[in-house]
């Protein structure tokens, strides 16, 4: 444990949870993209996987959503803990700062992400507490889904939400690598290449519900 | 040509410093930054107002003791330079350069452009060395090192410690440098010995002087004046991942 918490105690022991955090993350995304998803073979298919995680993976369900809750504190955790320890360190700035190789979506890891987090409460509020959108029914899933993002606002809010997480997940995924000690010559430019083909994966995969909702091919 | 310097001036520590401004004539392409300040001292000194005080020594690029940021940048505009190699004539007619000290809670401003760079010191004595035997000189050839690895130490050994990484990580994180000093010992053999106490103590070190975290920007990577890589901050995140899980607290403390 003393071990553990000397770790921790420095800052690339929170990267280290950071990324490791992030990748179960990911792998969550990963899974829930493929739920909704289904919501193109029709009605009865994401209502029946809505009724096969509540009804014969219930106990399953309950131990994921308590490790990635877990995971999801963590990784805020660190983040605000690393965070400040950045912002501590240079007490005087600069009166001209050129950046060079950084980019938008590093810089902006620390701000998408409380976005992230608030879209999160949201979006449990309206899909897994039904209580906020219009959509209220308690075994219809697909109902829910459609009739929230008939809402322009709602699929706008989605959207937007969506392309931040992609920002974050680019310089994440890749950031991950590297703080995992995962650094090799030879495989440097995959590395950048396997972190864009993520985040669009996931952004597309999200996003195409809404879009499809809008454009009236579910209904 | 005609250029204006916008430089730091701080008379102590504790004193609050500001940008001054000086019109400088008659630069020439072929001086370097360092002569130019040289000649605008040169005047300062005859009008009878404190010259700028700036860190140098050898002024061929390979001491590590030159460096101020240069309109934003470390060591200026030009890659894989340092401020004594940088040449006027990387700029133009009617440019004003901004020139302030490097930035960072651990590299407290002594003068002008002078800052106290010995806490990289601190993290050498840290975990920097190796163990030698004592005695005469062993054989040129008894330890075989795979040329590669002689190479990529050197390319680590190749850090000169002049706090270009620090200044231009917007987090001040010094993960570059300590990755490098890390890096180039436990590529060789000789450094086997100590690598799981080195990259503990001097991670724990850096920590304790107040550098940031590395985010992974790559900034240190782009101003750094001798090209050392992101390539050795995984390989600092390794060695230290490794030691975290194996290294026993007798191990740490004996070695």
């Amino acid at each position: 444990m003393a071990g553990m918490l000397a770790f921790y105690h420095t800052t690339v022991g929170k990267k280290i949870v950071m990324a490791v955090t992030g990748v179960m993350m990911f792998f969550w995304l990963l899974g829930h993209m493929v739920g909704n998803l289904q919501i193109f073979l029709g009605p009865d298919k994401i209502n029946g996987y809505a009724h096969f995680l509540h009804g014969g993976a219930a106990e399953i369900l309950v131990v994921v959503r308590t490790v990635m809750i877990i995971a999801v504190l963590l990784h805020i955790l660190a983040a605000v803990q690393v965070t400040l320890a950045n912002w501590a360190a240079r007490p005087v700035g600069y009166s001209v700062k050129k950046d060079i190789e950084t980019s938008y979506a590093a810089r902006t890891m620390i701000w998408t992400g409380p976005l992230i987090l608030i879209y999160l409460i949201y979006h449990l509020l309206m899909f897994t507490y039904l209580k906020v959108g219009p959509g209220i029914s308690e075994t219809d899933v697909y109902h829910n889904v459609v009739e929230a993002f008939q809402v322009p606002l709602i699929s706008g809010i989605y959207i937007v939400a969506m392309i931040m997480l992609a920002f974050h997940l680019w310089h994440g995924a890749w950031s991950m690598l590297q703080t995992l000690g995962a650094n090799h010559p030879k495989y440097n430019r995959l590395r950048k290449i396997v972190a864009t083909g993520l985040s669009v994966i996931i952004a597309v995969g999200f996003v195409s519900v809404p879009v499809a909702v809008l454009l009236g091919f579910i209904r | 040509m005609k250029l204006t310097l916008k430089i730091w001036r701080q008379e102590s520590p504790s004193a609050k410093g500001r940008l001054v401004a000086y019109p400088m004539d008659h630069v020439e392409g072929d001086m370097s930054f360092l002569e130019l300040l040289d000649i605008l001292n040169q005047s300062l000194i005859k009008k009878g107002e404190a010259p700028v005080a700036f860190d140098h020594d050898c002024r061929e690029g390979i001491c590590g003791s030159c460096g101020f940021m240069i309109s934003g940048i470390a060591h200026g505009p030009q890659k894989l330079t340092t401020t004594c190699q940088l040449f006027m004539r990387q700029f133009k007619d009617g440019d004003t350069i901004v020139a302030e000290p490097f930035r960072s809670k651990a590299f407290p401003v002594i003068k002008d452009l002078v800052v106290d760079r010995s806490a990289l010191d601190k993290i050498v004595q840290a975990g920097g060395f190796i163990s030698a035997r004592t005695g005469s000189g062993p054989d040129a050839n008894a330890i075989l090192i795979p040329k590669e690895k002689a190479d990529k130490s050197m390319d680590a050994a190749a850090c000169i410690g002049c706090g270009a990484c620090i200044a231009a990580c917007p987090n001040g994180s010094a993960m570059l440098f300590t990755s490098a000093k890390i890096s180039h010992l436990g590529l060789l053999p000789q450094g086997q010995t100590e690598r799981h106490q080195r990259a503990l103590r001097m991670v724990s070190k850096m920590e304790e002087l107040g550098f940031g975290a590395c985010s992974n920007h790559g900034e240190c990577e782009a101003v750094c004046p001798k090209g050392i890589t992101l390539e050795f901050i995984a390989r600092l995140n390794r060695d230290f991942l490794v030691a975290s899980v194996v290294a026993t607290k007798e191990a740490v403390k004996k070695v």
